[in-house]
């Protein structure tokens, strides 16, 4: 038999208002990827794929150029972002002394915190205008800039779960350090780091801010890494804001793709980390 | 800098030996050396960052000075930049969203870390966190073609209006996009970071703490709202910093939402103009040094606000971690 | 109170006999085949025992024998841990608690823990909270009256009355677990569940805690789970030998340790082991 009293009366009501909060929180989720699976999911056909966008005014077309562009950079971001992440993250847990380590760390949350647009402007104002125009490759350089700092995290995080105790029994056995550390250590942490640098990835993949100085965009295909490029995320605010019905209807198709590729990214990801081990916040 | 104490190696002939020591040293020298300069390169580009905004603002700041921030005539025609529009439109985005997702995400936080069992909050969690990997331009998809109409359509002149008309914050007309728009927007994209954070803050505080309220007689509420909260206090302000630096410098979402007019209106209901925004929206046609070192001193200031947000968010977070360990 | 760790009751009187205690003193608190379980791990065997009013009964035996895991049952503190299954009945003055709302339950059987657990607040605060939580109509005098008078019962009144807005943690170990009790006996409850309350403090903090159980005994009923078997002996009128879950004896403390009836029982407070 349960007393109505009055503490029992709020508990139930607040039970129930937490947990519509959390409810809600969810169903925008839900609702986020529903609408555009049927948005998106409806406008896409193998053209979207397959084909150049249209000349302005035109329907039809696709985003095959910015899906190759958005490739080509997140390659080149990967490329400077990933090593620079991956091996500071091992100097910071396999190398540096307390007062450097801290050093290395702040800068590293103070470079996370770094808006996207302002890494933008920035990289724009030592690529681009150097070099004398936009580029696949000032956008690589941003957007590598922006996985820095997770690469660090997740790296360094990770090997420091590595118990001290399997380092000792390597360096016991006459091993130099950094043999410990590459056969060892660095395989030990490998499925965390791997899945740490995979969310690093979903995460530059959205992003648009930083390209829309960079890479800039392109209505035809670019060759090599001088020429500006189109890219998925630019495209879909382009068309967003831009005039014409088709050109909506084709940003609802790239943001699906796009919703879709960093979704599944994501949850392959966190599943791959299993319950309760760290993730890395961006 | 550690090396590797090498065991003795008497029994090997000296001249073998010590090729041997250099080759080992040189492999530990290499290593280090590589380990450190992918380190220093992280110092390098920070630097290279801060002083690349701080000379490329140089022009607009020795035009203006930091009366920059005070000015609210942003007038690239005649050459008059003023910072103040901006600087209004995303302290009221920000604190606008803050004022919807700090309930909503302390609500979940709760509900997730005290009230539900741990299979349903664990499941929950999982996806309240992929909001958070949804990209800002497909916030600005929804909310341009989503949320706007409804709004313009339903909800203002349906609810807000009726209801809260006569205050000067939802007077005047309403077109669509405004400032009100990319609060609601900024708000749900900021949520995820607070559940995340003040869920892990309220699971840490000490189950001993809990027993002794509810040995006493407390309800969960009770023990929540009067113990659970008041010990993980420091961390959620961690968290509701966190998500106040990510919305200071949220871009696409809010420049697709919210009008781009650099005015300063009572009215959430009039369209507005954030620092973000108006860097996004016109650096790519700034005509002219002064223009764009203008927006790269907006830039600077950005950078500058976001900078000690996000500090004093990882002192409040690195303060709660340690204590629930004590 | 005397520190010999002798096996034989320290009491000024002798205890009465058996039949004379049972009917001076009804059955407060009364398991009733209570089996346990954590998941599939059965950790309560059939416990059937009786709490007699106004008496301190102790439950001893070795580490993870289940005396613990009984003793939260006691005010459903093991409804706090998921996944765990009770059977059985649990009567406080002949109604069964498990049937009852939890928090009037708590009430009426308040329990100390075995590392102190103050709030984080002031001193006056923490003995305030149970009656705040409950919704205490009288006022701050009230309140006032109420907490001293808790902290007098737990001795405690004399060392803290002017630092009452002090924090609770600029209080030693043996005073933060005083603190406890006076908490706990500031919302007035029927009986006290002690958790090896004095495991974490030094022999003269023990003293004064058995002291205060002493004091207390007229006014309220006592369960005390101890490691310690002198302790026991020192403490309590009855006590109940727990093995491996089961109940193996409960009787007067006298017979307990001078008498027992059990072969096990025998071994274990003569030291054989555990």
């Amino acid at each position: 038999m349960k007393a109505w009293s009055r503490k029992n009366i709020v508990n139930y009501t607040m039970f129930g208002i937490t947990g519509a909060c959390a409810i809600f929180s969810v169903g925008v989720l839900i609702f986020i990827l529903g609408y555009l699976v049927y948005k998106g999911g409806s406008s896409l056909s193998l053209s979207f794929f397959t084909q150049l966008p249209a000349p302005i005014g035109e329907t039809g077309g696709g985003m095959a150029n910015a899906i190759v562009g958005s490739a080509k950079v997140l390659l080149l971001a990967s490329a400077i972002g990933i090593p620079i992440g991956f091996v500071g993250g091992i100097y910071l847990s396999e190398y540096s002394q307390k007062s450097v380590a801290f050093l290395i760390r702040y800068t590293t949350d103070l470079l996370n915190g770094v808006p996207s647009i302002v890494i933008g402007i920035v990289v724009y104002g030592l690529v681009v205008h150097p070099m004398g125009h936009y580029s696949t490759f000032a956008g690589g350089v941003a957007l590598g800039i922006m996985m820095i700092p997770i690469s660090v995290r997740s790296t360094e995080e990770f090997l420091l779960a590595v118990p001290m105790s399997l380092r000792e029994a390597g360096l016991a056995l006459g091993a130099p350090k950094w043999k410990v550390i590459a056969t060892v250590v660095i395989p030990a942490a490998l499925r965390g780091i791997i899945s740490g640098t995979m969310l690093d990835i979903a995460r530059v993949a959205g992003e648009t801010a930083p390209l829309l100085f960079t890479a800039l965009g392109n209505q035809f295909w670019s060759s090599g890494w001088n020429e500006p490029t189109a890219t998925l995320p630019v495209m879909i605010y382009n068309y967003a804001i831009g005039p014409y019905e088709d050109w909506h209807r084709q940003a609802w198709a790239a943001g699906f793709v796009l919703l879709t590729l960093v979704l599944l990214i994501n949850v392959t990801a966190r599943l791959a980390l299993s319950k309760g081990t760290y993730v890395p916040r961006g | 800098m550690s090396s590797v104490p090498l065991a003795g190696k008497g029994a090997l002939p000296s001249g073998r030996a010590r090729a041997f020591y250099r080759r080992l040293r040189a492999g530990e020298e290499l290593a280090y050396t590589i380990a450190a300069t992918a380190a220093a390169s992280i110092l390098v580009i920070t630097a290279l960052i801060v002083i690349e905004l701080y000379s490329q603002s140089a022009l607009s700041r020795s035009k203006f000075g930091w009366s920059f921030l005070g000015t609210s005539v942003w007038d690239p025609v005649a050459g008059t930049f003023g910072a103040l529009p901006f600087i209004y439109g995303t302290v009221i985005t920000s604190i606008f969203a803050l004022l919807i997702a700090i309930p909503l995400g302390l609500g979940s936080a709760i509900f997730l870390s005290e009230m539900a069992p741990a299979r349903i909050s664990n499941a929950l969690t999982f996806l309240i966190e992929l909001l958070a990997a949804v990209p800002s331009v497909v916030y600005g998809l929804l909310g341009i073609f989503v949320l706007v109409p409804f709004l313009r359509e339903t909800l203002v002149p349906g609810l807000i209006k009726p209801a809260l008309g006569s205050l000067p914050v939802f007077h005047g007309p309403f077109y669509g996009v405004s400032v009100f728009t990319a609060g609601l927007v900024l708000s749900i994209m900021i949520v995820p970071f607070i559940i995340s954070v003040s869920r892990e803050v309220l699971l840490a505080v000490a189950r001993d703490q809990r027993e002794a309220s509810l040995a006493l007689g407390a309800s969960k509420w009770q023990t929540v709202w009067r113990v659970v909260l008041p010990n993980a206090f420091t961390g959620i302000v961690g968290s509701i910093f966190l998500a106040l630096a990510r919305a200071l410098g949220e871009t696409m979402a809010v420049t697709m939402v919210i009008g781009n007019t650099p005015q300063i209106k009572a009215s959430l209901l009039a369209p507005g103009y954030t620092i973000a925004a108006v860097i996004a929206n016109e650096f790519g046609e700034a005509s002219g040094d002064l223009y764009r070192s203008a927006l790269i001193q907006l830039g600077l200031v950005l950078f500058g606000v976001t900078f000690v947000i996000n500090g004093m968010a990882r002192i409040l977070i690195l303060t709660t971690r340690k204590g629930a360990h004590a | 109170m005397s520190q010999e760790a002798k096996l034989r009751l320290p009491k000024e009187q002798a205890p009465p006999a058996p039949e004379l205690a049972a009917a001076r003193n009804p059955k407060k608190l009364s398991a009733v085949g209570v089996n346990f379980y954590y998941g599939n791990y059965q950790a309560l065997h059939g416990i059937t025992l009786d709490v007699r009013e106004n008496q301190i009964t102790a439950l001893i035996g070795p580490s993870g024998c289940g005396k613990s895991t009984f003793l939260r049952t006691l005010n459903r503190m093991h409804e706090t841990v998921r996944g765990t299954r009770l059977e059985g009945q649990i009567m406080l003055d002949g109604r069964d608690i498990l049937e009852e709302d939890v928090t009037a339950v708590r009430l009426k059987v308040g329990m100390v823990f075995q590392r102190s657990n103050p709030f984080p607040k002031s001193i006056f605060e923490n003995i305030a909270y149970g009656l705040r939580v409950n919704g205490y109509k009288g006022g701050r005098r009230g309140i006032e009256e109420i907490v001293e008078r808790s902290l007098q019962k737990a001795a405690l009144w004399d060392e803290v009355k002017d630092k009452l807005h002090h924090s609770a943690f600029g209080l030693s170990g043996g005073q933060q677990q005083r603190l406890c009790i006076a908490r706990a006996l500031a919302v007035g409850p029927e009986v006290l569940l002690l958790d090896e309350p004095c495991s974490a403090l030094d022999p003269i903090a023990t003293a004064k805690i058995e002291e205060l159980l002493f004091a207390l005994r007229p006014e309220c009923t006592i369960v005390i789970v101890t490691h310690n078997m002198q302790q026991a002996a020192r403490v309590s009128d009855y006590t109940g030998f727990f093995l491996l879950g089961k109940l193996i004896e409960f009787d007067s403390t006298n017979v307990i340790f001078q008498n027992p009836k059990k072969t096990e029982t025998e071994d274990y407070v003569t030291g054989r082991f555990g």
